[in-house]
């Protein structure tokens, strides 16, 4: 035990001393957050739209009325035929055109049920489609609406994406994502940056060669990230709460347990991508590229995986922050426990066995 | 407690390199060892197979008679590795370093302060400044009191001295004889000729093969030809003119000379000397001296050339 | 360096460089001659590394008047490195191309034609007995050809001066000496050379030896002078009898 806790001293001394380590584990969290939150906000605010109004009865001018009124969208321009659609597109000020088919009121009280065309300028597809969900969101909440009023339900052919983030805001998204992607970074790039450090400057010999066996030697290495990851769980969750009002609808306890899981993940990669790199320069290219870009690109952080194309949509399943962005995003805005999350938790064990497995098995209690 | 080495033709490969070809040697118990090689010798692959960090292809070698495969464990508690380059944490102070390696063998600085007092002393006025800041020499001697924390039986040490001036490498020997003394079995690789003699026995190494295995003094008196010294006002010239010569065995500059061998075994110096002076040179002197372990590895490692 | 010693190729006058309270090099001054070989001895720290840096170009000194090659230090530093070759053991070549590519791209650097790059390229294979290794990567080369090609490379474009730190660390005895015989070449034909080393029998090889001490030179002669001055039988004991000084004032 004294050895252990010995090794635990000098580990965090490196932390410590280092400054560039210090910035990425406390500076990189809050600079992430701030910055998701504020400066690269995907809100929409003021779209510029047109709408080509077949019906021209008193729910459409009301559900125009509702949809400028939101603040996201701006009417500026009254179509007449779908011909004129292209032309206005290409003029580049409008971005969408709400297309209501002739006789939509009359339909939607007769057959209950009235049919919307949403076109998108889809030069941005993600802002198309960020586009789309908050026009649906709204249209929702209108067919909600009018539905307390009456009897028998009636339908606007809109289906809400945005079910469990009602206000649209989009900062709720990233906390999950950016949960992830600072664990990851922390715990499996510092992790394989640190054992190959070792490597680098020769002080790994000399640890073969003592009594320390490999366990030993890890445990060392993993424990300091586990105690900072956690902090940093902590902070990330924290500052979305306090500066972002991003509520944890569901337990805070499983919360924790579930990223402590992730973090025994991430730094079981870290280990893992250390058995393999000889120098730091190597551990932080494949911490960068084989974690970092995925996490980021694939799991459903920022890019929706239900737009990607199939092979990627395959590929997103192994990649392990996208289990954890659902579990996050399950309990923190649905709320929702254990039950609900309980296959993904099974998903991100199963992984962490497996990389623990590996490493331990690659990592050698020789050089070659 | 017998902590000899003994050595079994043990060969080593990396890829298509041959870093190792049939070892054999013993190493008493309690003797300061010298492996002597140039770069690429093969010192360092045959330092990490008794190391334990490597297993060889063939052959098999035992420390303290422990095998170094199947008992690795026992043998890393018994052995003191100093790896070429210094390894030490550079952003820990000198009493964290040895504070640290003191924890991973289990043992205490004040229960070893009797083996490393020696060493210590001379940096322990430095104790709280950073690993990394420390001139090389003080980074040797703390590498030294790192690997000799928990009284090992046996120290291998991979060119303690490359890269140290001249005042720190002499210092580092007078350390090493200090430890013979206390009956530690000491390893050192050098590529520094000069440092054999400071050695009980040598090997001499070179393409993973030993050439030698000998006292300093015997690899010397073993020395075939006699060797002459020869001296000009352009050392250069005679060496390009010797290389000429009919008789030449070999010719090296060698300081401020150059070493000279005949292939005849009776010859007259007058014979060179009239040679050279017909060449054109001046001021020559031409002297018989007692080879040095440079001029043997020379030999050796250019006769080696010559059978291949 | 016979009929040329009376031509300086290096001039260096009180040259100073501070760094901060620290004064890595403390009123330098000496003068190397033509197809002079020039040893430049010190213990790590001494402040060699520094004074090299001053030399070829690559930091200013604090004070000092320093001209290299007929070129002034401050002001002509582009010219100057045109007219210099440098080699040190950590640095050489590229271990990922061939030995011509090395060749070539060295040669393209100072600006050779390719016809001349072509045919100095036979040359120098020929000379080293490289023909064979020609388009072989350098990372397949033993250390000691390494280091040779290494040397030819620095002088390919015909410098003035070429700089040689530390240039034949831990390679094998015999091969250092081919190492210096490429060595004694180049000086004949003209090529000044300012090498450092660790090994002391080297410093007796060089024409003229340097010593420097916490960032002074305490000692510069020829070999056989500063032996004869310090009553000492090789260049070891006079290495070390002015470095020990430097420790007992510490």
């Amino acid at each position: 035990m004294n050895r252990f806790f010995g090794f635990l001293k000098k580990e965090f001394y490196h932390i410590f001393r280092d400054k560039r380590s210090m910035l990425i584990l406390f500076g990189m969290p809050i600079v992430q957050i701030m910055l998701f939150g504020y400066v690269i906000n995907t809100d929409l605010k003021d779209v510029k739209m047109a709408v080509l109004d077949h019906s021209k009865d008193e729910y459409t001018a009301e559900m125009i009325n509702k949809i400028t009124s939101s603040g996201y969208f701006q009417l500026i321009d009254n179509l007449e035929s779908i011909d004129e659609a292209d032309a206005v597109f290409r003029k580049g000020d409008v971005k969408l055109i709400l297309v209501f088919e002739p006789d939509f009121g009359k339909k939607l009280i007769k057959d209950s049920k009235g049919s919307i065309q949403i076109l998108t300028d889809a030069s941005d597809p993600n802002m198309a489609n960020l586009e789309v969900s908050y026009l649906q969101g709204i249209l929702q909440n209108y067919n909600i609406e009018i539905n307390k009023e009456k009897q028998m339900g009636t339908a606007i052919q809109a289906k809400s994406r945005m079910y469990f983030n009602s206000n649209l805001e989009s900062v709720f998204m990233f906390v999950p994502g950016i949960m992830a992607t600072i664990l990851m970074l922390v715990s499996a790039m510092m992790t394989s940056i640190s054992i190959a450090r070792e490597k680098e400057l020769g002080t790994m010999e000399i640890l073969l060669v003592s009594p320390l066996n490999p366990l030993q030697i890890i445990l060392g290495k993993v424990t300091p990230y586990l105690a900072l990851s956690f902090i940093n769980a902590l902070v990330i969750v924290g500052m979305g709460y306090f500066v972002f009002g991003v509520p944890v609808l569901g337990s805070f306890v499983l919360l924790m347990a579930e990223s402590i899981l992730f973090i025994f993940l991430a730094l079981s990669i870290g280990i893992f991508i250390s058995t393999v790199a000889k120098s730091q320069q190597v551990a932080m290219m494949l911490s960068m590229f084989v974690l970092m870009l995925p996490t980021i690109i694939l799991s459903g952080f920022i890019f929706p995986i239900r737009n990607m194309p199939l092979p990627l949509q395959v590929i997103s399943n192994i990649i392990p922050p996208k289990w954890f962005i659902v579990i996050l995003k399950n309990i923190m805005l649905k709320g929702v426990g254990f039950e609900y999350v309980w296959k993904e938790t099974l998903i991100l064990l199963a992984m962490t066995m497996g990389f623990i497995g590996l490493s331990l098995k690659k990592f050698k209690i020789r050089l070659q | 407690m017998n902590a000899g080495i003994r050595i079994e033709n043990l060969s080593k490969k990396y890829g298509n390199v041959q870093a190792l070809k049939s070892i054999n040697l013993d190493i008493n118990s309690g003797e300061l060892f010298g492996l002597i090689g140039p770069d690429g010798a093969g010192k360092t692959t045959l330092f990490r197979l008794l190391a334990t960090l490597l297993l060889p292809d063939v052959g098999s070698a035992q420390m303290c008679d422990i095998d170094i495969v199947g008992g690795y464990k026992q043998i890393r508690n018994l052995l003191g590795y100093m790896p070429g380059k210094f390894s030490l944490y550079q952003d820990l102070s000198v009493i964290e370093n040895l504070e640290f390696f003191a924890t991973v063998f289990d043992t205490r600085i004040e229960d070893n302060m009797d083996m490393i007092h020696d060493i210590w002393v001379q940096i322990e006025p430095f104790k709280d400044r950073l690993a990394g800041n420390l001139s090389g020499g003080m980074k040797q001697k703390l590498a030294l009191c790192c690997a000799l924390i928990h009284q090992p039986k046996v120290l291998l040490l991979d060119e303690p001295t490359t890269g140290v001036d001249a005042v720190s490498r002499s210092e580092f020997w007078q350390m090493l004889k200090s430890l013979k003394s206390k009956g530690i079995t000491i390893v050192v690789a050098t590529p520094y000729m000069d440092e054999a003699n400071l050695c009980e026995r040598v090997a001499l190494i070179k393409d993973g093969e030993i050439l030698q295995v000998n006292t300093p003094q015997e690899i010397v008196g073993q020395f075939e030809r006699n060797l002459y010294t020869i001296k000009s006002e352009d050392n250069y010239q005679s060496l390009l003119d010797l290389r000429e010569f009919e008789f030449t065995n070999s010719v090296f500059l060698f300081g401020q000379s150059l070493h000279y061998t005949d292939v005849r075994k009776e010859f007259s110096l007058e014979e060179v000397n009239s040679y050279l002076k017909h060449k054109g040179r001046l001021h020559l002197e031409i002297e018989q001296i007692k080879p040095g372990i440079e001029d043997c590895f020379m030999a050796l490692s250019t006769k080696n050339d010559g059978h291949e | 360096m016979d009929m040329n010693s009376d031509v300086k190729v290096i001039k260096v006058k009180n040259l100073c460089k501070k760094f901060g309270d620290f004064t890595a090099n403390d009123n330098l001054s000496f003068e190397v001659s033509k197809g002079e070989i020039f040893g430049f001895l010190g213990a790590n720290g001494a402040g060699k590394t520094t004074a090299i840096k001053i030399l070829c170009g690559l930091s200013y000194p604090s004070s000092g008047e320093i001209s290299v090659a007929g070129f002034d230090v401050y002001k002509q530093r582009e010219q100057l490195k045109r007219n210099i070759g440098y080699m040190s053991q950590k640095f050489s070549l590229y271990e990922d191309l061939t030995v011509f590519e090395n060749i070539r791209f060295y040669g393209g650097i100072y600006g050779l034609s390719k016809e001349v790059i072509h045919s100095k390229a036979d040359d120098l294979l020929k000379k080293l007995d490289l023909q064979h290794a020609r388009n072989k990567r350098i990372s397949s080369l033993p250390l000691g050809w390494k280091q040779k090609l290494a040397f030819s490379v620095a002088i390919f474009h015909d410098p003035e001066i070429v700089f040689l730190d530390e240039p034949t660390g831990g390679v094998d005895p015999v091969t250092r000496r081919q190492f210096w015989d490429l060595i004694y070449e180049a000086s004949r034909q003209g090529i000044t050379i300012f090498v450092t080393t660790h090994y002391m029998d080297e410093a007796e090889y060089c024409d003229r030896v340097s010593i420097m001490v916490d960032g002074k030179i305490e000692a510069l002669d020829t070999p056989a002078k500063l032996k004869e001055d310090f009553n000492a039988e090789d260049m070891d004991q006079v290495f070390l009898a002015l470095a020990r000084k430097a420790i007992n004032i510490e």
